[in-house]
């Protein structure tokens, strides 16, 4: 990047290092912190939205709706993350080309799974033959993307649920005592109020996909993980910068990274709690009012 | 080929070592179904021992880390707040990771604790290994994001259940006793159980990261990976853990629910009613 | 006549088209110098990819690299991912089963012992001996009486054998050279070198017989002007066997 990092070999110290943090590979790092929080950013509406859904096909009275909700929350529940994460992506390529294969070649005559290969035919390849990197990065992506909303709407959905039926019945019965129909109390009752105890829950759930990004490596994603172990193992005089390994900076580097992100979500977070116990007859909202008076 | 029975003998405890069964783990093409079924079984024994032992010790460390961090005594909250701060905010992968590297530069010393009739060696290099290290790593990890639940379902206790302490005349130790540690509990409980899934699950991660496997020795996602690079096929070995941990995530959530339930019974449910046969015997 | 003609003319160019357009995508790990590595540019760079790009020029294709972990790198080539697999992978009757592979294009690696300066050989029989999970060389532990330590990455295991976690571990004897040569006499090879298997080849799907062949011919090929032997010789030293 620098003019002088021609011949890095002959480079004292410092500009040894200016010359190896800007390599191409440590751009490539740079980028991947970007790539995790765009993650982020896309997830964590999806998720909410299934978890809501979820959450609203449990409490249905509608029994198919109910046994579908229950279905969706506990067997995803129930599959730890990184089998999902391995497995979800092929069976969903493989899906989706598979249906493609059915629309665009329907005079296919050989079967599709010859022994161990899975065989479609050019039309029904996706992304196409000749899509470009970028293209197949997005894909990769979106991808990933939809195994995590899948993994934690789930989870979302058991803590919506669980925040639903904690709030307190009486609130609930002055509100039929009133006459409002149960989608009325639940609309204007039940769902401001409700907040206030999915908050701890959710802000969980949150902090837990934020540690779930490193899992990223695993869908074939270049993210902050691949490119720390890649760039802190050992390397030798093969490299244009041969270093022994330096793993635990990498790391630490990481480690500074999330923990910033914990600590802006639990900013955010707090003062989100903090927003919702104001006025609310709870410990916290009691300690509020104590403070300020 | 094995039988079933053949597979169940030679398999079924060969997570536990080399001694529990065939040396050897199956290869290429002699795998059969019931050598993957009863490997990747016996690696759940793995799973439900990092589990079981991670939740019980992280319930009791997580309920004092969560007092501490609600206290108003900054010696308490201060390091409560960084603790769970640390291990919420860095990925377990890292953790295990950084934990790993700490223990191998310890000096390999054997401490021995004399008990009177008999004495304890605890050796450190006992913390390398990943029933050991491993399990101190998730005991924290958990301990961090339960202490948060627990601390936010100590916010949330409802202002009148405190007052009506105070005018009982409760306080104190019966106050935390009777009042305050049931309507925690209570409101945590959901949240928890998520906690205690999410552990179960974090429990594949242990020979993922940076902790060796030793002599072949591992949990059940290990074995399926290892099924999955002799077979090359994703499409038995990753269902079927799935399927393992979906019937263990079933039982969690059952106990937990009817610990959930005991909870909850003192307070009024939403009411459904019953179908009573009332036959008319006396016209 | 002429419509047949043209009607034919058109075919063959099309098909000609077609084979020129559809980019042969070529799978690679990127993490096993001198094989195949990401050099500091966030390029592929190693003998496997100087191998693979001739090959493509010679046939006359398109040819894309993507990088795959090792994991996955058959279940992603099966599934369609890619289209070849380059990676350093040893011909073996496993993975012929699954795969299907062209003849070798650099004679099996030996698999040597690395230990600590003046650790005793009879850590290979008895001792605790590091290797990779899941590769070649962690089956040949556990089938002898020494004790395997399993870890994800290479890294590790040297990593283990430097901190005294493990006593020794075996591992391609290519890969442990260049550490072994800049430990200054820190880090050893012990005991005999391991026989190699059937050697290094190109993974195709069994089913993409048109590709293995069109790529056997051309190593053939390769072997016969001594252009194979070159980049042999470049990239692995002089004492590599050659064609």
């Amino acid at each position: 990047m620098f003019a002088f990092c021609v011949e890095p070999d002959l480079l004292p110290q410092w500009q040894w290092f200016a010359c190896y943090l800007t390599s191409g590979t440590h751009l490539a790092f740079y980028w991947s912190f970007l790539v995790v929080m765009l993650l982020l950013v896309v997830v964590a509406p999806l998720a909410l939205g299934m978890g809501m859904l979820g959450a609203l096909a449990v409490r249905s009275r509608f029994f198919p709706l109910s046994w579908l909700g229950k279905g969706y929350v506990n067997v995803v529940r129930g599959v730890p993350d990184i089998v999902f994460f391995l497995f979800v992506p092929i069976a969903l390529g493989q899906g989706i080309e598979y249906v493609l294969h059915q629309i665009n070649c329907p005079d296919w005559d050989q079967p599709i799974r010859q022994g161990n290969d899975f065989i479609v035919c050019r039309e029904a390849r996706f992304p196409g033959v000749n899509a470009s990197a970028w293209a197949r990065n997005v894909y990769a992506f979106g991808m990933a993307a939809i195994a995590f909303a899948l993994v934690f709407g789930a989870f979302v959905a058991n803590t919506l649920h669980g925040a639903m039926q904690a709030v307190p019945r009486a609130q609930i019965e002055t509100a039929e005592a009133y006459g409002m129909t149960r989608g009325q109390s639940f609309r204007r009752v039940v769902l401001p109020q409700m907040w206030v105890y999915a908050i701890p829950g959710l802000s969980n759930i949150w902090q837990i996909l934020i540690k779930a990004t490193p899992l990223l490596f695993l869908l074939g994603i270049q993210d902050a993980v691949f490119w720390a172990r890649e760039l802190g193992g050992a390397k030798t005089s093969l490299y244009t910068y041969p270093h022994p390994d330096w793993r635990v900076w990498y790391f630490l580097v990481l480690l500074v990274f999330y923990l910033f992100l914990t600590w802006i979500s639990e900013r955010a977070f707090g003062r989100l709690s903090d927003g919702l116990s104001r006025g609310q007859a709870t410990a916290a909202g009691e300690r509020q009012r104590r403070a300020a008076a | 080929m094995r039988t079933c029975q053949e597979s169940f003998d030679a398999y079924f405890l060969r997570p536990l070592g080399r001694e529990f069964g065939e040396n050897l783990l199956p290869r290429g093409l002699e795998i059969t179904l019931c050598d993957q079924i009863f490997l990747i079984g016996g690696g759940l024994i793995w799973n439900v021992y990092f589990a079981v032992l991670a939740i019980l010790f992280g319930f009791f460390m997580a309920a004092g880390v969560a007092l501490a961090k609600f206290s108003d005594n900054p010696w308490l909250h201060r390091p409560a707040s960084g603790f769970v701060f640390f291990f919420r905010g860095s990925p377990l992968f890292i953790q295990f990771f950084f934990f790993y590297s700490a223990f191998l530069l310890l000096p390999r010393v054997g401490f021995d604790i004399p008990l009177g009739f008999v004495t304890l060696t605890i050796h450190t290099s006992a913390l390398t290994t990943a029933q050991v290290g491993g399990l101190i790593v998730l005991i924290l990890n958990t301990t961090a994001y339960s202490a948060e639940l627990f601390y936010g379902a100590l916010r949330s206790i409802p202002k009148g259940d405190l007052e009506a302490a105070d005018a009982y005349g409760i306080s104190g130790f019966t106050r935390f006793r009777r009042i305050i540690w049931p309507t925690m509990l209570r409101l945590a409980w959901p949240s928890y159980t998520n906690e205690a899934i999410f552990l179960t699950h974090s429990t594949t991660l242990v020979f993922l990261s940076a902790f060796p496997a030793r002599q072949q020795s591992g949990e059940a996602f290990y074995y399926a990976r290892y099924f999955v690079d002799q077979t090359f096929n994703p499409f038995v070995a990753y269902p079927l853990v799935g399927l393992y941990f979906v019937c263990l995530t079933l039982l969690i959530v059952g106990i937990f629910g009817l610990v959930n339930k005991r909870l909850n019974s003192h307070l009024p449910q939403a009411a459904r009613a019953r179908f009573r046969f009332r036959p008319q015997y006396v016209r | 006549m002429k419509k047949l003609v043209l009607t034919l003319a058109a075919l063959a160019f099309s098909a000609g088209t077609v084979l020129a357009q559809d980019v042969v995508r070529m799978g690679t790990e990127g993490a096993y110098p001198p094989f195949n590595f990401i050099n500091d540019n966030n390029e592929l760079e190693g003998f496997e990819i100087d191998l693979g790009n001739a090959m493509c020029e010679r046939a006359g294709l398109t040819c894309e690299w993507v990088i795959n972990d090792w994991d996955t790198i058959i279940p992603n080539l099966v599934a369609g991912n890619y289209d070849t697999i380059m990676a350093g992978m040893s011909i073996t009757e496993a993975r012929a089963e699954v795969i299907s592979f062209t003849q070798n294009y650099k004679y099996g690696d030996p698999s040597s012992f690395m230990a600590l300066a003046g650790t005793d050989e009879s850590v290979i029989e008895s001792g605790v001996i590091a290797a990779q999970s899941n590769t070649v060389q962690a089956g040949l532990v556990a089938e002898s009486d020494a004790s395997l330590l399993e870890y994800p990455t290479p890294d590790e295991t040297i990593a283990a054998v430097r901190g005294g976690e493990a006593d020794a571990v075996l591992a391609d004897r290519a890969f442990l050279a260049p550490f072994v040569e800049e430990s200054g006499g820190e880090l050893v090879f012990i005991g005999d070198q391991v026989t190699p298997g059937d050697g290094i080849g190109m993974g195709v799907r069994q089913s993409d017989n048109e590709l293995r062949e069109t790529f056997d011919a051309i190593i053939a090929e390769m072997k016969q002007d001594g252009s194979l032997n070159e980049l042999l010789i470049q990239w692995f030293g002089e004492d590599t066997p050659t064609f």
